[in-house]
């Protein structure tokens, strides 16, 4: 059946109400006007100044070592998780599971609010420390879900044949499953990299004095006077999300 | 007894645990760094605001009641019905780019589904940013219309309940868009052709047969659109006007600026209350098989 010509006038309204506005963001980061709404030539001017600015490579590097080790840490969680909810059946796991999903689904400004009200309670300084428990806490269930995914798709008749062959448990999931999973659990860790890279709300209730990250510095910018320099860090981010959907989807495709 | 075990546990008895503990790291750190400070939001929530903004720990509904105040009835009623037109129209737009990309060539849908992707991983404050770009009174719209002669002051596009509205579709049309895509991937292309057979008209086709058979995808992907725009914060804060307020708003106003946590919680359990009962739905409604 041929596809209505409508119906892919509306797709592709669609995809352009999609890239647009990103596209617009691209084009006038080039601009030289600091009126930053009319085009007055092509400069890298704006480009330029962002690699001088001290607060906001502070920034970046704290958003690396937040995004990096909450990466890591939601990694061997999730990976437990996912194996344990499909091969290691344990009591109450109806109600884990529940649990488990409550990161994903309450609002963020929720979670948010509750992280900030647990560590004024419990005494624990605002800080890099506290962002990075934070993002492990909504990244690890990311992880669960996908690696969990991947795993039901396993036949479990290899890790068996494995098992026949004499390997002890252990052995047998590092030798066959976990290869097997691999591609899973990478694309899992570069998603819960980007979303902890992306993620404001919730850093901007746990971040303490000199623990400000990428998003929370761009949103002060957004907050203040609008100025071109906004336009060319946000055509940087479009690119490193690109390129890290790509990688994750090129991983995953094996 | 008379019952003989023969052969030990049958063949589909679940799996004996090798390792019982594993679950136990991930149990802990939920638990105690998740399910204890959700409790902690509770437990405050009728708790009472002390003289200098701590928590007092006197038993009160207060805070609930004063929820029913005009003025904070007012932000859960825009809330909740931008957050409603927000998936109607994510619906209305999602719907045709969905069907074309499951009917489209193995190749095409390939391409068309990581340009629906990328979006979804793009950093959302920039994706906001890009319209307040847009639409700022000297923003780019702004100056080409002024440029095309049509305008000749500054439009008052940005700060509306309008530039809100643009901003949550455009943040989470996606979500719309792949949830209806697996649907639609899946729906056997003879049944409409069966139907075009049988002389149906195009309407009909699609409310008989398509709507009918991607209901699972239809209802997840407007629960994954409800939530976020429902429980919404960046987007009202930065296209919103003072007066476009959302629930999340009000909790980061009570909680960072008038301190009154108390009240603050018992606000995020209220939007926490909606949000579940629209998962609630969404399982009872039969969707998570759907995923």
């Amino acid at each position: 059946m041929k596809t209505r010509s409508w119906l892919v006038a509306a797709s592709v309204a669609d995809l352009l109400f999609l890239y647009l506005p990103i596209a617009i963001l691209f084009v006038f980061s080039f601009n030289a006007s600091k009126l930053s709404a009319r085009w007055q030539g092509f400069s890298l001017e704006w480009y330029a100044k962002l690699f001088t600015d001290q607060a906001l490579l502070a920034a970046t590097v704290n958003s690396l070592i937040v995004a990096t080790v909450s990466t890591v840490l939601a990694g061997v969680l999730g990976v437990l998780t996912a194996v344990a909810l499909e091969r290691q059946p344990f009591r109450w796991q109806g109600a884990f599971e529940g649990l488990l999903l409550m990161p994903i689904v309450i609002p963020e400004i929720m979670m948010g609010v509750a992280m900030l009200l647990f560590f004024v309670m419990i005494k624990l300084p605002l800080s890099l420390l506290t962002m990075i428990i934070a993002h492990t806490i909504f990244n690890f269930p990311v992880v669960a879900l996908i690696v969990r995914a991947r795993l039901r798709k396993l036949d479990p008749r290899l890790e068996e044949a494995a098992r026949d062959l004499g390997a002890t448990p252990w052995v047998a999931f590092k030798r066959v499953t976990l290869p097997l999973l691999m591609p899973g659990i990478v694309g899992a860790l570069l998603m819960a990299f980007t979303l902890s890279l992306d993620d404001f709300i919730i850093s901007f209730f746990t971040a303490g004095v000199g623990s400000t990250t990428l998003p929370i510095k761009v949103y002060g910018m957004l907050k203040s006077a609008v100025t071109p320099e906004v336009n060319a860090l946000s055509a940087i981010l479009v690119l490193v999300s690109m390129a890290l959907v790509a990688a994750a989807t090129w991983v995953q495709r094996k | 007894m008379s019952t003989i075990q023969l052969g030990g546990a049958p063949a589909d008895a679940p799996p004996k645990p090798t390792f019982p503990w594993l679950i136990v790291p991930p149990a802990a750190t939920l638990i105690l760094l998740f399910g204890v400070p959700l409790a902690l939001v509770f437990a405050v929530s009728f708790a009472s605001r002390g003289t200098y903004g701590g928590i007092e720990w006197a038993f009160t509904l207060g805070n609930y009641t004063s929820i029913a105040d005009p003025l904070y009835l007012r932000i859960f009623w825009r809330s909740l019905w931008l957050a409603v037109l927000t998936t109607v129209i994510c619906l209305l737009m999602g719907f045709p780019l969905a069907y074309v990309i499951a009917r489209a060539p193995t190749r095409w849908q390939g391409i068309l589904l990581f340009l629906v992707i990328i979006p979804f991983w793009t950093n959302f404050l920039v994706r906001t940013y890009a319209w307040m770009f847009i639409l700022r009174s000297e923003g780019l719209l702004s100056t080409v219309l002024s440029a095309l002669g049509l305008t000749h002051e500054p439009l008052p596009l940005l700060f509306t309940d309008a530039a809100v509205l643009i901003g949550l579709v455009y943040g989470y049309l996606p979500f719309m868009v792949l949830p209806l895509y697996a649907a639609l991937e899946r729906l056997d292309p003879s049944l409409i052709e069966a139907a075009w057979d049988l002389y149906a008209r195009p309407f009909q086709v699609f409310t008989r047969v398509v709507l009918p058979l991607s209901k699972p995808g239809v209802i997840a992907g407007c629960v994954l659109v409800f939530i976020p725009s429902l429980g919404a914060y960046v987007t009202p804060d930065l296209l919103g006007g003072a007066r476009s307020m959302m629930i999340g708003n009000l909790i980061q106003h009570q909680y960072l600026v008038v301190r009154d946590w108390p009240f603050g919680s018992a606000l995020s359990f209220v939007l926490m209350a909606g949000v579940l009962a629209a998962v609630l739905y969404y399982l009872r409604a039969g969707g998570a098989r759907s995923l």
